[in-house]
């Protein structure tokens, strides 16, 4: 069946199987392959995607669900080329190894950000511990979005 | 300029940031086949038939094998300098060849148009296996496990010094069992491959490699009968390694055959599950250990016995993990007497290689569990144990009287007293200790504790660079390391940078593709940085040579009087107000009269010697009395590293090694119940920390001690910042609950502490 997912502001229309999840329709269907797939079962959060500026797991997600929602991937974060102010810190604050869990990490956090509400240090940690990281030991991710959080508050 | 010692940014972020990378399964090729694999159900049992029509005829299957389709291939090799004889005779076919032999194990394949559809018609087969009892237990007494082959194929003792002698003269001897589980490197990414017949060049790609392309590149020729120059590998981004991604698995030979059979490409991408139970374990071993002291707590000798538990198979890393147990049992500490006989063990569940601090993290924890045991014994401080028996800054170097696959132990500098000393400052031992004390005193169970480690790494033996410098002056640095997601780009970017007096960022480094450069030793042992970066600063040294000589032609002055600073050549000291000249107007000089594109120098490092580092680690843990839960409350590493070449990027692996070690320690572990059932075979069932479960780890880097063993003075940061954590981890338990020592395995679950609790 065709299915219509409007993805960081551009429409595709694909064909998809009802069984097929929404991060193998990213990848494969739209040629969007910023969203990883590390466990396929919703625990690792690599997959992670806003689908109407909720996070969401795409590994668990049908992609006919998704149809006609609006859906934010990694590949849609970039300020006119640069990186923004996420992916500047992840970068500055030495915030990814391999960079596999990268993109779940930086859809969690924009979705974070993008609250608007306070959090504590404790509040992001909880949040971000829904999101499996084998590289960094997770130090260096918080204290990227801790300082995007800290600008953004002080600029609010 | 100085590029050396300062923590810039890595140049591999980008595509990571913006979703460009290219993981394995990000590749693809036009009219690929995507491969499935069959894999057994059972863990012991004689294959009476695989029934393949079903998914022969389902749709989109383009065909399927099973063991007799791949019977002429040779099984996988032990790795050279892996090898130990007696574990030839233990090696696994690509596909199951009459008997499956763990849960997981390969036994057929099916080729289709789409993912999906392979695993789909992978569903239809049906395997008819006459189940034999199955060996779990690494403890039970040896037996027969496969036609002429003993559950226990290989024993060995490391050694020196006169034990017996040294038992009898002993004030006291201290006895004890240890076992570590079965944990793996579990990157995040799991593994996958793409091979495609490149029909214009005749010769089979192999896309998506990782950590040892060349090695493996011989490897896999070897058993795909191909000659060297059909073969090439290519490495893409790689989703972490740890140890455990790019070896030689036979799901890797049977995308490579199956597209050199078929002349297609061939993908395949395992899911979680099949990466929990086909790749490599690692880890698993039990020590039964007696020290002998004196009474001041001084050990005289070391007695250790220990079973390591290889799995069903004897994969490419052979003896390695529990050859470096033995030799770095002793770790930082004079032991005049020791003897390691080690038992490999078969059993019937998932073969076993190596995981980041292979050898080091397992007998660190067993070591430092006996230096609190010989503690509590004589009533003395475990702290002033380890100090007690520390090597002096006085025997530096220190030679330990037995070798590792040939090469002798010989720890090249290092001050450990000192080391220690920095770090308890560091940390505010002292306080946190009397804070500690009077917590315990209320009534908590709160503890805190120091281990000391020996670290090893900077293998050789020996690696090839080729620095390229165009006429524009753009540098490209070739060399057959691989990265894994360390930070090889940068750090080798900074060391060519700091020797020809330019920009780092202006520096591409090429790794990991065998058609770039000829030899090569991949990113294993935590040896990138010691061996590339040497060989980059012999190359850029000899460029940076040529560039002067030019130079000095031009601007008439003598060589010795230029210096490179920023990309502008001048006489030192006075550059940007004297005569002077870019690097690339030399580099265009030199090229205008030669027939070449580039200014090239390939240069060797060569190194028969491992760097030796001291290391240190930290836990204040508590311990909930009700659960038996652990909470971390601070975790600190110290690690004299030599000479760091980006701080920024030793701190990233202390941590991230960390908190895989703190793993180890509390959560993961690979069960079985008593078929050889895999009992962990997702994620909600192997436990890895998130970031919930751990404090920010804090880091010392020091650089005290200087590698003698390379003219960078490097040292490996690979592993060390998990070789110590399982240790620290459990030390620290033991002073929460007031019994030093009395952890005996790790990791340290809520049931196994409860029942410690109940005993004590
Ligand atoms: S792939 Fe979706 S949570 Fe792991
Ligand atoms: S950076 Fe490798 S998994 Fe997070």
């Amino acid at each position: 069946m065709r299915i219509h997912l409007n993805v960081n502001g551009t429409d595709h229309g694909v064909e998809v199987e009802p069984r097929y999840s929404l991060v193998d329709t990213l990848r494969e269907g739209c040629g969007l392959t910023g969203s990883h797939v590390g466990c396929e079962h919703g625990v690792c959060g690599a997959c992670t995607v806003l689908v109407d500026e909720q996070p969401v797991r795409a590994c668990l997600m049908f992609a006919v669900q998704a149809d006609g929602k609006r859906i934010r991937t990694v590949e849609g974060l970039d300020d006119n080329g640069a990186f923004n102010a996420l992916q500047q810190a992840f970068h500055e604050h030495h915030a990814l190894q391999c960079g596999f869990c990268t993109p779940g990490m930086l859809m969690l956090a924009t979705w974070i950000v993008e609250r608007g509400a306070p959090v504590s240090d404790d509040e992001l940690r909880e949040f971000m511990a829904s999101n499996l990281c084998r590289c960094t030991g997770y130090r260096n991710i918080l204290r990227a979005v801790r300082a995007v959080l800290d600008r953004t508050e002080d600029g609010a | 300029m100085t590029m050396i010692g300062e923590s810039v940014l890595r140049l591999e972020d980008g595509p990571l940031l913006t979703g460009t990378g290219r993981f394995a399964g990000d590749q693809n090729f036009d009219g690929q086949l995507h491969m499935r694999v069959v894999r057994s159900p059972v863990a012991h049992g004689r294959i009476r038939a695989i029934d393949t029509d079903a998914a022969a005829a389902a749709p989109g299957v383009f065909a399927v094998w099973t063991g007799a389709d791949v019977a002429d291939v040779p099984p996988i090799n032990l790795r050279p300098g892996s090898a130990m004889q007696d574990l030839e005779k233990c090696r696994q076919h690509v596909l199951a060849q009459r008997f499956v032999r763990y849960v997981g194990e390969p036994m057929a394949v099916v080729f289709a148009d789409d993912a999906y559809r392979a695993e789909d018609a992978a569903e239809l087969i049906w395997a008819d296996i006459e189940a034999l009892p199955p060996v779990v237990e690494l403890m039970d007494p040896p037996a027969a496990f496969s036609p002429g082959v003993s559950t226990e194929p290989a024993v060995f003792v490391k050694g020196y010094g006169d034990i017996e002698e040294a038992f009898t003269g002993a004030a006291h001897i201290v006895e004890c069992e240890f076992s570590v589980g079965r944990h793996a490197g579990v990157p995040l990414e799991t593994r996958g491959a793409l091979a495609f017949w490149n029909d214009s060049a005749d010769r089979l790609e192999f896309h998506a490699a990782a950590k040892i392309p060349h090695t493996n590149r011989i490897a896999l020729a070897d058993l795909l009968g191909l000659e060297l120059d059909r073969l090439h590998l290519f490495e893409g981004h790689v989703g972490g390694g740890f140890g455990v991604r790019g070896e030689i698995y036979p799901d890797e030979v049977l995308v490579n055959l199956a597209a050199m059979r078929y002349r297609r490409p061939v993908k395949w991408i395992e899911d979680r599950m099949e990466h929990l139970t086909a790749a490599n374990h690692s880890r698993e071993q039990t020590h039964r250990i007696r020290a002998a002291t004196g009474a001041d707590g001084l050990i005289l000798a070391i007695d250790d016995e220990f079973w390591f538990n290889q799995g069903a198979y004897a994969r490419t890393h052979g003896a390695t993990v529990p050859v470096v147990s033995a030799t770095m049992l002793p770790g930082p500490y004079k032991i005049p007497a020791y003897r390691a006989t080690g038992h490999i063990r078969l059993t019937n569940i998932t073969p076993a290689g190596t995981y980041r601090g292979p050898g080091r993290y397992e007998t660190t924890f067993v070591r430092e569990q006996l230096m609190d045991r010989i503690a509590a014994a004589l009533d003395l401080d475990p702290l002033a144990v380890r100090r007690t028996n520390l090597i002096g800054p006085d025997e530096m170097p220190y030679a330990r009287p037995f070798d590792i696959g040939g090469k002798p132990i010989f720890y090249d500098s290092g001050d450990y007293p000192k080391s220690l000393a920095r770090f308890l400052d560091h940390v505010g031992y002292d306080a946190l200790q009397a804070d500690m004390d009077a917590r315990r005193a209320a009534g908590e169970m709160a503890g805190a504790a120091v281990i000391c480690f020996v670290e090893l790494g900077g293998d050789g033996p020996f690696d090839d660079v080729r620095v390229e410098m165009a006429g524009d002056g753009s540098v490209e640095v070739i060399t057959g390391v691989a990265s894994v997601g360390q930070g090889v780009e940068t750090v080798i970017a900074q060391i060519c940078a700091e020797t020809l007096g330019i920009d780092y960022a202006g520096i591409t480094v090429t790794h990991g593709q065998t058609d770039r450069i000829a030899r090569g030793q991949g990113a294993r042992a935590s040896r990138v940085t010691v061996m590339t970066g040497n060989a980059t600063h012999k190359a850029a040294t000899k460029v940076r040579a040529k560039l002067l000589e030019k130079a000095a032609e031009l601007l008439q002055a003598p060589t010795e009087s230029l210096d490179i600073v920023d990309g502008v050549i001048g006489v030192s000291d006075t550059i940007g107000e004297g005569p002077s000249l870019t690097v690339a107007a030399a580099a265009a000089e030199i090229l205008r009269t030669r027939d070449a594109p580039c200014i090239a120098v390939e240069e060797t490092f060569e190194n028969d010697r491992a760097t030796y580092s001291f290391g240190a680690q930290l836990a204040a843990v508590t311990v909930d009395p009700l659960t038996a839960g652990v909470t971390i409350e601070r975790f600190a590493v110290a690690y004299d590293i030599g000479r760091a070449v980006n701080p920024m990027l030793v701190e990233g692996q202390l941590v991230g090694g960390a908190v895989q070690g703190i793993g180890g320690a509390l959560f993961e572990e690979f069960l079985y119940d008593e078929n050889g059932q895999p009992l962990s075979v997702t994620f909600a069932d192997y436990l890895m920390p998130t970031a919930a479960e751990v404090p920010d780890i804090e880091c010392l880097v020091l650089e005290e001690s200087p590698s003698t063993t390379n003219p960078l003075a490097l040292k490996s940061g690979g592993d060390p910042g998990v070789t110590g954590a399982g240790a620290a981890v459990a030390a620290a338990i033991g002073a929460a609950i007031g019994r030093p020592g009395a952890i005996t395995r790790l990791p340290v679950t809520p049931l196994r502490l409860r029942e410690i609790l109940r005993t004590g």
